[in-house]
């Protein structure tokens, strides 16, 4: 398998950035100059930490790149570098959390769907129809309004709006592996229908799963993204990427690296897990291996 | 199957989609919320009046069965409530902001479909050189940008560093809007004979419709070139070949049909992602569409309108993807007949 990645350059490229941002993520506090939310102020009293960065350092306001403050400076002075560093522990939070739930949730339904057919399939799929007939962005939008604003929230709201495409999959899966001849032999030797479900039909339904998650990493990255830049998700102040473009909008015309920055990660993560998966889909896909 | 009966048939199965809609709005809006007369207050701040008074209007102390009969009578209605912000009734907001987003939408498909099976073609014909590394590049590009991202960095480039396009709106400012007749500038334009407002409005489509359909493009490009190459490996094209054919010929007439026929059925379905990505798009470019309007009724915590917005951009794209449907069975017989 390795020799084949290696084959394909788009794909290690993918893997170096998505390795790249883990490595960034886990060692945030040492990358960074600041911390983005507390500061250490040291007066005649001694050291004290002061909650709430944003709030001061306003003589150091907009100031363009330069060495000292690599991607420069914000409305309220804080040093936009550390803020990027420290947003990749949130977006890989976001992202991992809700592919991982809205998987566990889909393998579970579409599972059982697919397995046990009739009823259950027919109602299942339905309720699928009806969530996929919403355009996901939206339903995302609405979930995450009523629920009110907070990263816990837009998680969750993501999490319902992707669950249906999970739940799909796996049945599609389910529906063509368990007419193979393994199942049946399985089944003549006394496996019950839990076993052969966990043994044989998801454990087989593996390569396609996860080209779909490591695709949808990216797609809920740029989902949580917008969300956060038209106000649902991070609360104000927080080193969130898409909170920082939409703070830095209205400072473009004079502040461009404000907005630019938090993008341009954006992207690159985003680019990374699609690189990724699409290298995993090449190698996974015979048919495709051309 | 004729295909009347096809279309008499996939119009009832509209029937139970759409009360599923609205079992999902109802959900939303009804019981997700901490205490929805709040929210539909316009959150915590609001005047302890005005809650009391909504939970009234809205029958929020009856059961949730009952709840659920009262807001599927409103719908039934149109009645989706008052927009907070506008103070007008939500329905009124988006339909005279719709054109707005209708002709944006448009032409970013008339953008997107030419430039991404174009695209397509030419990567999967000069696969693995230079032009198709390229083109996927671009492609890859495109659905790894976030859309309000890539909104902001060529408004600030094209419109302010290098300004060959106007910055924001649908008109440059002391221009009047086109007699409305469909409430389309372009068409409006068209229509009563201004050159003056056609080619202000079509100038102040570029950035916006480029931006909207830049992912589009992007999928339809990667879609075109793979099935473009999977149609080339087949017999068929193998025969066309070997009876002689040009390779134009083959390429135009015998791959290139077949392998269309995917990418067209996705750009129907592309049209509720540029719904979605309008919300995010139209704020930037200050459109004033009913993304625009959504996204403003986010940020003011006009609960109100955003689940309006939330069911009736849900029964445009239900009714949209069933013409699609509708379409697609007509021009491809196989469909009616093979696909259920």
């Amino acid at each position: 398998m390795l020799h084949l990645f290696r084959r394909s350059l788009l794909s290690m490229i993918g893997l170096i950035l998505i390795l790249f941002i883990i490595f960034i993520a886990i060692f945030a506090p040492y990358l960074a100059i600041q911390h983005p939310t507390y500061v250490e102020v040291s007066t005649e009293q001694g050291t004290r930490r002061i909650e709430e960065r944003w709030d001061i350092n306003f003589q150091d306001k907009f100031i363009p790149p330069n060495s000292e403050h690599y991607f420069g400076t914000d409305d309220f002075g804080r040093d936009i570098y550390s803020m990027v560093i420290y947003g990749t522990q949130i977006s890989l939070k976001i992202c991992l959390m809700v592919v991982f739930s809205a998987t566990i949730i889909g393998i579970i339904l579409g599972g059982i769907a697919g397995y046990f057919g009739g009823k259950i399939d027919e109602i299942l799929m339905r309720v699928t129809d009806v969530f996929l007939s919403i355009p996901y962005l939206i339903l995302a939008i609405a979930v995450a309004a009523a629920l009110g604003r907070s990263i816990e929230n837009i998680m969750m709201a993501l999490v319902l709006v992707w669950w249906p495409q999970y739940a799909r999959l796996l049945r599609g899966q389910v529906l063509s592996i368990r007419e193979n001849q393994y199942v049946e032999a399985a089944r003549s030797i006394g496996a019950n229908n839990w076993r052969i479900l966990f043994r044989h039909v998801i454990p087989n339904s593996f390569a396609p799963l996860l080209v779909q998650i490591t695709l949808d990493l990216g797609a809920v990255l740029l989902v949580a993204a917008g969300l956060s830049f038209i106000g649902l998700g991070a609360p104000p102040g927080t080193a969130e990427w898409g909170l920082m473009i939409s703070s830095g909008r209205m400072h473009m015309f004079h502040s461009w690296w404000y907005a630019t920055f938090p993008g341009l990660a954006i992207v690159i993560t985003v680019l990374g897990f699609n690189l990724l998966g699409d290298g995993i889909r090449d190698i996974t896909d015979p048919k495709l291996r051309r | 199957m004729k295909t009347w009966e096809y279309i008499v048939r996939r119009l009832l199965l509209l029937i139970p989609v759409l009360i599923g809609v609205t079992i999902i709005t109802f959900v939303i809006s009804h019981v997700i919320p901490a205490d929805p007369a709040i929210a539909f207050a316009g959150g915590p701040k609001a005047q302890p009046e005005t809650i009391e008074r909504i939970r009234e209007e809205l029958h929020l102390n009856e059961p949730l069965l009952v709840q659920y009969f009262y807001y599927l009578n409103d719908l039934l209605h149109l009645n989706f409530g008052k927009s907070y912000l506008e103070s007008r009734p939500v329905l009124e907001s988006i339909t005279q902001y719709f054109p707005a987003t209708f002709e944006l939408t448009i032409f970013a498909m008339l953008i997107s479909v030419p430039l991404g099976i174009l695209g397509g073609i030419i990567s999967a014909i000069r696969r693995n050189k230079l032009s198709d590394h390229i083109t996927r590049i671009i492609a890859i590009l495109g659905y790894s940008m976030p859309i309000f991202w890539l909104a902001l960095m060529l408004q600030y480039l094209l419109a302010y560093q290098f300004p060959i396009l106007p910055l924001e709106g649908r008109l440059s400012i002391g221009l009047i809007a086109p007699q409305s007749i469909t409430g389309l500038y372009v068409i409006d334009s068209i229509l009563t004979g201004n050159i003056n407002t056609l080619s202000a409005s079509l100038y102040h489509l570029i950035l916006p419709s480029f931006t909207l359909g830049f992912a589009t493009m992007a999928l339809l490009l990667r879609m075109t070139r793979s099935s473009m190459l999977e149609v080339m490996g087949m017999d068929y094209v193998r025969t066309a070949r070997a009876k002689g054919l040009s390779e134009r010929v083959v390429i135009m007439k015998h791959a290139l049909r077949n392998a269309l026929i995917p990418t067209i059925t996705v750009s129907g379905l592309q049209f509720g992602a540029l719904l979605g990505g309008a919300v995010l798009t139209e704020s930037i470019f200050n459109w004033p569409g009913m993304g625009r309007f959504a996204a403003n009724a986010v940020m003011g915590l006009d609960f109100n309108s955003v689940m309006g917005f939330t069911i009736i951009v849900a029964i445009i794209y239900v009714i949209a993807n069933l013409i699609v449907d509708l379409l697609y069975a007509v021009i491809d017989p196989r469909v009616k007949l093979g696909g259920e």
